[in-house]
């Protein structure tokens, strides 16, 4: 594959710097409670087979005009379609947009310039950097809006294998746009996702991201979210599937006004391990942020939050909520949650919260007491726990979804709180 | 002057240099830290064999350590080499009357209303034979003792209790904790010994003030306090009073152990020298504070209220192992000019309906620097266990910061836990009400800054609460424009 002088450069660059930081181990701060050692001391290799088993995974695309799909971060065009988008909208593979000379000039601009790998903890996203072999780049014009959402399923396939995603979305001033990420898979698969989004002034993005891998897979990610002024972008991310999950999420908010805005749910069950991990960085001021993430741990489970939130000196009128709650419905399941403020400026409004118990024994008397049986009381208020954060998706087909996903998966591991101990 | 680590390979590779015997002077060793200094200090301590074996154990341990660079803090390193591990207590410098004594330091205890008897002393006036504190100390000492308390300095308790001590010392903290730990481990001059008889509540505050024989403890204390079965005490260190010390690097160490239904509190209000209005100078404070709970229903309570020192840094914590077992926590830090904090605490829940309370109050001016740092832990076999942890910042001006590091960690579904923590600055409304009924912008400020620390200064033994307020004041002087 050939690629442009700039990007080549690029690519060697951040793999002489993930040869020299290698993979995180726990004694990185950032990587304390997380130990990515099966990812290390496995062998993952690229793979372009499972294209023809990718309609297998049908049920996970959306029915949106504009959707694609990769299978083991290969593109897939006979799945996906570029239809219904308005006039000036570019959707389509990084590959194509870089043969495209007005698209790469924006993709030059902006592909591995948000998401940083200069660190030793970010040494996933080097990887990615030099490894990726396609993505997805979205670029909108000033001022249009895109009704529907725009969907990307990304899918791995066939054990040991190691999948790379790259996500770049420019919208540009006054634009408005939704795009889904998907993540599905049948085995014990690598992902390694980056996902990059500009959001101009004025713009209003939301996205999605979606994990719902196989119970084997390794899945690491990393959304970097660059604002300018007045810009509005609300996240999404729903983690259900995989066996060491590990999200990151670095928002700047680079213009005064911008307001962001981060929903964030985690179900785990089994050995299954989940780490959000979020930085905040307001930089200038009078920025609004909101920070919510829910988990519900079952079986051996554990999950780690940790939410940083840092305010510039210039960043005055900073308003920023950030909220952490979890429900421990198991013996064996590990919640390590740590909320971080770092204030350098005065004149803000900061707080944060994290609560950590089990479902409320007056809740429950109040349902038993009219006739709710318990198992039954006890999902209602445990759907109920993960449906506040459902209910801010404003894409109905996406909530939708996702409702059905999380009673699946809340069903599998509530239905008995006795197989719930036995580790299922 | 290289580097710590540099000289410590330095150190351990040089000949053995001074023979086993040394010919140095009597009350004070050269700069260095080798096993001869060690072994010094304990025969000038005439201490028993065994604590000469503890401290050389923790000095080789430190030897193997190196410094912790996780805090939020900035210092030029420390060299260790040019410590002296070792002087005799020094006579003070006599002064005549209260005349002689620096004006800037008389204006400071006029604000925080010290009586005249207590300028004198602290002032290191010396003081005349009606106030002989030495004598109030001993009729106290003599009531104690009468009760079969046992408050006394280390040494002493190590030459009349060793079995005491021998049971006690490092059993929270052990030598191996972390670098200052294992430091002062090794080379620990003094401090304090508290050992409280089964079922007697202590008749009053234990307190600096009364333990003459322990001031000039110098830079690397101890104190251990032991609170047997449904025994109470409470101790206070420190006082609000500024304290010049020439000693730059304090590394204390406390331990703290509760048996069945046993009840400690600790209040510490640190005013040490904190640097000038430049940040030169100033005193690092590196102490390791822990408690354990070690029966059931017994409980520790922390309260601190910290606003001296250069840089602070220090974690008193709770190990909460008997069942229903109390920890608490309440702390008022404040950073002015160019201070830095890292200061929190760590509740570690073993036994089941253990509970902790963490209250912790943060303000920054000038171009302070504060940090809470705490770790709640739950433990699997802490079956509803609950902690509530609290952690407010207020700033002050526009050149400082306030940062909140909580670790959570969970391992019991039937545990609660819940934190909650805000930063803010000055209401203007709050300013403006009180500038509107005619009080001056310091007093407004003073006030509002005293009505957001309330929560722990109820918590401080009540003549201290009195002085802890005014002193919170004095800090932050000059910090309002």
């Amino acid at each position: 594959m050939s690629w442009p002088t700039w990007l080549t450069e690029i690519r060697a660059g951040a793999q002489s710097r993930f040869d020299a930081a290698g993979f995180p181990t726990p004694k990185l701060e950032d990587w304390r409670f997380t130990n990515v050692a099966p990812i290390a001391r496995a062998t993952f290799h690229a793979s372009t087979n499972g294209v023809s088993h990718a309609a297998e995974f049908k049920h996970f695309f959306f029915d949106h005009a504009a959707r694609f799909v990769f299978v083991n971060g290969h593109f897939v065009p006979s799945l996906s379609s570029s239809q219904g988008l308005p006039a000036g909208v570019y959707a389509g593979t990084i590959q194509a947009a870089l043969r495209d000379p007005a698209q790469a000039k924006v993709v030059e601009k902006h592909l591995a310039r948000h998401a940083e790998y200069k660190e030793n903890w970010q040494s996933f996203v080097a990887q990615n950097t030099a490894q990726f072999e396609d993505g997805i780049f979205i670029s909108i014009p000033n001022g249009v809006v895109v009704e529907e959402p725009i969907s990307v399923c990304f899918i791995a396939t066939g054990d040991a294998t190691a999948a790379f995603a790259r996500v770049l979305v420019v919208a540009g001033d006054n634009s408005q746009a939704a795009v889904v990420e998907t993540y599905a898979g049948n085995a014990a698969t690598f992902t390694n996702a980056v996902t990059e989004i500009v959001a101009g002034a004025n713009a209003i993005v939301e996205h999605y991201k979606i994990q719902q891998e196989n119970a084997a897979a390794f899945h690491i990610g990393q959304l970097t979210v660059q604002q300018q002024r007045d810009s509005n972008v609300h996240d999404h991310s729903v983690s259900l599937g995989g066996r060491l999950v590990r999200n990151d999420l670095h928002f700047i908010l680079d213009g005064s006004g911008a307001e962001a805005q981060l929903n964030g749910l985690y179900i785990t069950g089994g050995e299954q391990h989940v780490a959000n991990h979020s930085r905040i960085d307001h930089a200038q001021p009078h920025c609004p942020n909101r920070e919510l993430y829910k988990g519900i741990l079952t079986g051996k489970s554990s999950a780690v939050f940790n939410g940083g939130i840092i305010v510039r000196q210039i960043a005055q009128k900073t308003d920023a909520k950030q909220s952490n709650k979890n429900l421990l419905l198991s013996d064996d399941a590990t919640i390590n949650t740590k909320p971080q403020l770092e204030i350098w400026a005065d004149d803000v409004k900061c707080t944060h919260g994290a609560t950590i118990g089990r479902l409320d024994d007056e809740q429950l008397f109040y349902l038993r007491a009219r006739g709710i049986p318990e198992e039954d009381a006890r999902g209602l208020l445990t759907f109920a726990f993960a449906n506040e954060l459902l209910g801010r998706m404003k894409a109905p087909e996406v909530r939708e979804r996702l409702e059905k996903a999380v009673r699946a998966k809340l069903d599998s591991r509530l239905g008995t709180q006795d197989s719930a101990r036995e580790g299922l | 002057m290289g580097t710590p680590a540099t000289d410590i390979e330095a150190l351990t590779s040089q000949e053995y240099k001074y023979g086993f015997v040394t010919d140095i002077e009597a009350d004070s060793a050269p700069p260095g830290l080798n096993e001869d200094i060690i072994r010094l200090i304990s025969s000038k301590k005439k201490e028993p064999a065994f604590m000469l074996e503890w401290r050389l154990k923790a000095y080789r341990h430190w030897l193997t350590m190196t410094e912790p660079k996780w805090p939020n803090v900035h210092y030029p390193p420390i060299d260790y080499n040019s410590i002296i591990y070792y002087s005799a207590p020094k006579p003070k410098k006599q002064l005549k009357s209260l005349d002689e004594v620096d004006p800037e330091l008389l204006k400071t205890y006029d604000k925080l209303g010290i009586p005249l008897r207590e300028r004198e002393l602290l002032a290191g006036v010396a003081v005349d034979a009606v106030f002989d504190s030495v004598s109030v100390a001993t009729t106290f000492k003599a009531k104690l003792a009468e009760m079969g308390i046992i408050f006394c300095s280390f040494s002493e308790a190590v030459q009349n209790h060793p079995e005491l001590i021998k049971k006690y010392l490092g059993s929270v903290v052990p030598h191996t904790d972390n670098f200052f730990a294992a430091l002062n481990a090794a080379v620990f001059s003094d401090g304090s010994f508290c050992y409280i008889p089964k079922g007697v509540r202590c008749p009053m505050e234990l307190s600096t003030y009364f333990r003459i024989n322990a001031m000039n403890t110098g830079q690397f204390e101890r104190t251990l306090i032991i609170a047997d079965d449904g025994a109470t005490v409470s101790y206070l260190e420190g006082c609000t009073a500024p304290m010049r010390d020439t000693n730059q690097l304090h590394a204390a160490v406390v331990e703290l152990v509760a048996h069945d239904n046993a009840e400690i509190k600790y209040s510490t209000i640190q005013n040490w020298y904190p640097g000038d209005k430049e940040g030169k100078g100033g005193i690092y404070n590196f102490v390791t504070k822990r408690g354990k709970c070690a029966g059931v229903n017994s409980k520790i309570s922390w309260t601190q209220v910290e606003t001296g020192s250069a840089i602070t840094w220090k974690y008193p914590s709770c190990l909460l192992i008997g069942d229903g077992s109390i920890g608490e926590f309440y702390s008022v830090a404040t950073v002015n000019n160019y201070q830095q904090a890292d200061t929190g605490t760590k509740m570690i829940h073993i036994g089941k309906n253990t509970r902790s309370t963490i209250v912790s109050k943060g303000i920054s001016a000038g171009h302070g620097q504060n940090t809470y740092r705490g770790a709640v832990k739950m433990l699997k076999s802490a079956a509803g266990a609950r902690n509530y942890s609290q952690c407010d910042s207020l700033l002050i001006g526009d050149q400082c910061g306030a940062h909140t590091f909580p670790y959570l960690e969970v391992k019991n579904p039937s545990a609660q836990v819940e934190h909650e923590a805000s930063t803010s600055k000055i209401g203007e409304d709050q300013l403006f009400y009180c500038r509107q009924r005619g009080m001056s912008m310091e007093d407004s400020v003073s006030m509002i800054v005293n009505g957001f620390c309330k929560q722990v200064f109820k918590e401080l033994p009540m003549e201290f609460a009195v002085e802890a307020q005014k002193l919170l004041s004095v800090s932050l002087e000059g910090s309002v424009g």
